[in-house]
């Protein structure tokens, strides 16, 4: 009885993981072992790892998403402390939350219209007596939009740690004679380390293909593996070459995954 | 919670209501009875008062179904379960869908008119003889500008585009077969050329086009340019024709010493059944004064040589959109290339995309 209820549990679970993981992952797989006509071979990944052009589109989507990754880390690490002192901290989170709720598409033609060079911005520069700038298409203006995307997801663990965190310990550190300088980095943002950790896992990861927004706002001078992902499926139908691509992602984000996780796990055993 | 799901399922319950309702209605308007023709088009790609003309001269109803991509019409029609009788692919797309066995030939007995198709838009490479496919609208590959910042008839050819001055000041269509085409004819080589060396050349001159270009974009480029976010762009000219309807400032110019010609022709697919109603649709619009009014609300140039001379003189004398015979007959239409050399032409495409 108790053992059929269990299952009955279960069942969803690990059928949603086969059919929704496991399946699409193993036939990326399956498929980047296969040629543009269709036979089975090794020469995708041989392509890939003697290209240049596929290498240093790698080392651009990875360098991409980490000053992304850094910088929406930099801007939510202090926004996030600041909310979590707040009175009607829930309101404030949610204010955070709610770009969230509106499409990406809107979102970066939102940009186009506040960047482009007739646009807000360039607007407000004019009533100070700048020349209007040259600002979409420029390295500067993509990791600017893809941060402000990817804040709100950085914001919410760390708040969630933060909000965690008994007063009583911050008490003990004043007691004990701490300065508040010492307080943050020795007290609060140790014991927030998780919440840090999962906020990078979450926003580095998509990072890396960020395929819409390198057209849309970086005028394609910015290449990530997404380019080149959308290019394989879409316009020359060589899958094999796109699961390729698709195959060096989820190992890049396998070893996102472990070097976040084996920090922690050291940290507590020392 | 409670609220929320209540929120929730009321939200459902309507979107299901409405979506019942609208089917309702097409149903209503869509007759399923013999008298019709099922025509599966872009969008806004018809003169809606012809639709009318044509129910009222033969009596067939006219259900218009539209898509937004060849790939996406490929796909749909590919998987079954629709009744289209006729579409409207583009050039590649005809021989595709033809090596595919997807069509069905034309019954040149049945049809009239055809005398009125200009012979520099006949007998194409992608349809021999047009066994298969009548064409449509045609037009071409080549240069937008805006006149502000580029005086008037300054920017004529490709290699113009190199030129330094134009640092910054370019924007692309993002498509690797038309930008590797323009660079191939700036060499003098075919657009439709298999030739590696070629290849790799265009390749390493389009690198050095790099400091021109702001930007490689794809359907924005039309907003971009109507808004003067950049002087120059190179795109097709039906695009083109958008932009200008929105900007009086831009101009478009076909380079003399070639480019790509593109037509989207009207086919019937496997699918068809109302084969009286086909012919007499694709009579109808071979008659010179129904095409000519098509090519009047569309905006894009006419095949129908007889149906031009009946468009309005400003029309026929804009060299932008119909060039002069020594031009059509420099243009060349993309032929249906080999899965390997498609993956050339975009790896090296892609190359220059990296190249900074």
């Amino acid at each position: 009885m108790k053992r059929s209820f269990r299952a009955m549990f279960y069942t969803p679970y690990f059928l949603w993981l086969a059919l929704f993981v496991i399946a699409p992952v193993g036939l990326i797989f399956y498929y980047s072992f296969f040629n543009i006509r269709h036979q089975f071979t090794f020469d995708n990944y041989a392509t890939f790892f003697s290209s240049g052009t596929y290498l240093t589109m790698t080392a651009n989507s990875v360098l991409y998403a980490f000053l992304i990754t850094l910088i929406s880390l930099v801007i939510s690490y202090p926004m996030a402390l600041v909310i979590s002192r707040l009175r009607h901290r829930d309101l404030w989170i949610l204010l955070v939350i709610l770009p969230t709720w509106i499409n990406l598409l809107l979102k970066a033609y939102a940009f186009i219209g506040l960047l482009s060079h007739d646009g807000l911005v360039n607007q407000l520069f004019g009533l100070v007596g700048i020349p209007a700038q040259h600002m979409l298409f420029t390295d500067a203006s993509f990791i600017l939009v893809a941060s402000y995307i990817q804040i709100p997801f950085m914001i919410l663990p760390i708040y969630n740690s933060l909000t965690d965190i008994s007063d009583s310990y911050i008490k003990a550190s004043h007691d004990l004679g701490a300065t508040n300088w010492q307080t943050l980095t020795k007290v609060i943002f140790p014991m927030t380390m998780p919440g840090v950790k999962s906020g990078i896992q979450i926003v580095f990861i998509p990072s890396l293909s960020l395929f819409m927004l390198s057209r849309l706002i970086g005028g394609n001078k910015i290449i990530t593996l997404g380019t080149a992902v959308e290019e394989h499926f879409l316009t020359t139908m060589n899958w094999g070459m796109g699961s390729t691509i698709g195959v060096v992602l989820i190992i890049a984000m396998v070893i996102a995954m472990m070097l976040t996780n084996t920090q922690r796990k050291r940290r507590r055993q020392a | 919670m409670k609220k929320f799901l209540i929120a929730f399922l009321v939200l459902m319950g309507i979107c299901l209501g409405l979506s019942v309702g609208a089917q309702q209605l097409t149903k209503s308007t869509g007759d399923t009875g013999s008298k019709v023709l099922n025509l599966y088009n872009w969008g806004d790609y018809i003169a809606p008062t012809l639709l009318t003309k044509f129910q009222k001269e033969t009596g067939y109803h006219v259900n218009v179904e539209t898509f937004d991509s060849n790939e996406a019409m490929y796909t749909k029609i590919k998987q079954g379960g629709t009744s289209y009788d006729l579409t409207v692919p583009s050039d590649y797309m005809v021989q595709k869908m033809k090596a595919d066995h997807m069509l069905i030939p034309l019954d040149k007995s049945r049809l009239t008119g055809m005398r009125n198709y200009g012979h520099s838009f006949m007998n194409k490479s992608f349809d021999p003889g047009n066994r298969y496919s009548i064409p449509y609208f045609w037009g071409t590959l080549g240069i937008i500008y805006n006149d502000q910042s580029i005086k008037l008839g300054q920017l004529a050819h490709w290699d113009q585009l190199w030129d330094s001055k134009y640092r910054d000041d370019i924007m692309l269509i993002d498509s690797a077969r038309d930008i590797m085409g323009f660079t191939l004819i700036s060499q003098h080589h075919s657009v439709n050329t298999t030739n590696t060396p070629e290849l790799l050349a265009a390749r390493d001159k389009l690198n050095k086009l790099s400091p021109n270009v702001k930007a490689i974009v794809a359907d924005e480029i039309k907003m971009y340019m109507a808004e003067g976010e950049a002087p120059i762009a190179v795109d097709w000219s039906g695009e083109a024709s958008e932009m200008m309807s929105q900007n009086s400032h831009l101009h478009y110019v076909v380079p003399t010493e070639g480019s790509n010609m593109w037509f989207d022709n009207l086919v019937i697919p496997k699918t068809a059944k109302h084969f009286k109603a086909i012919y007499a649709f694709l009579n109808f619009m071979n008659q010179p004064k129904n095409a000519a009014q098509n090519a009047e609300y569309i905006g894009y140039a006419t095949p129908n040589t007889a149906a031009f001379k009946l468009l309005p003189k400003s029309v026929r004398d804009d060299k932008q959109f119909y060039p002069s015979q020594k031009v059509l007959d420099k243009l060349e239409v993309y032929s249906n290339l080999s899965p390997e050399k498609v993956q050339q032409y975009n790896d090296l495409y892609l190359e220059f995309k990296m190249h900074h």
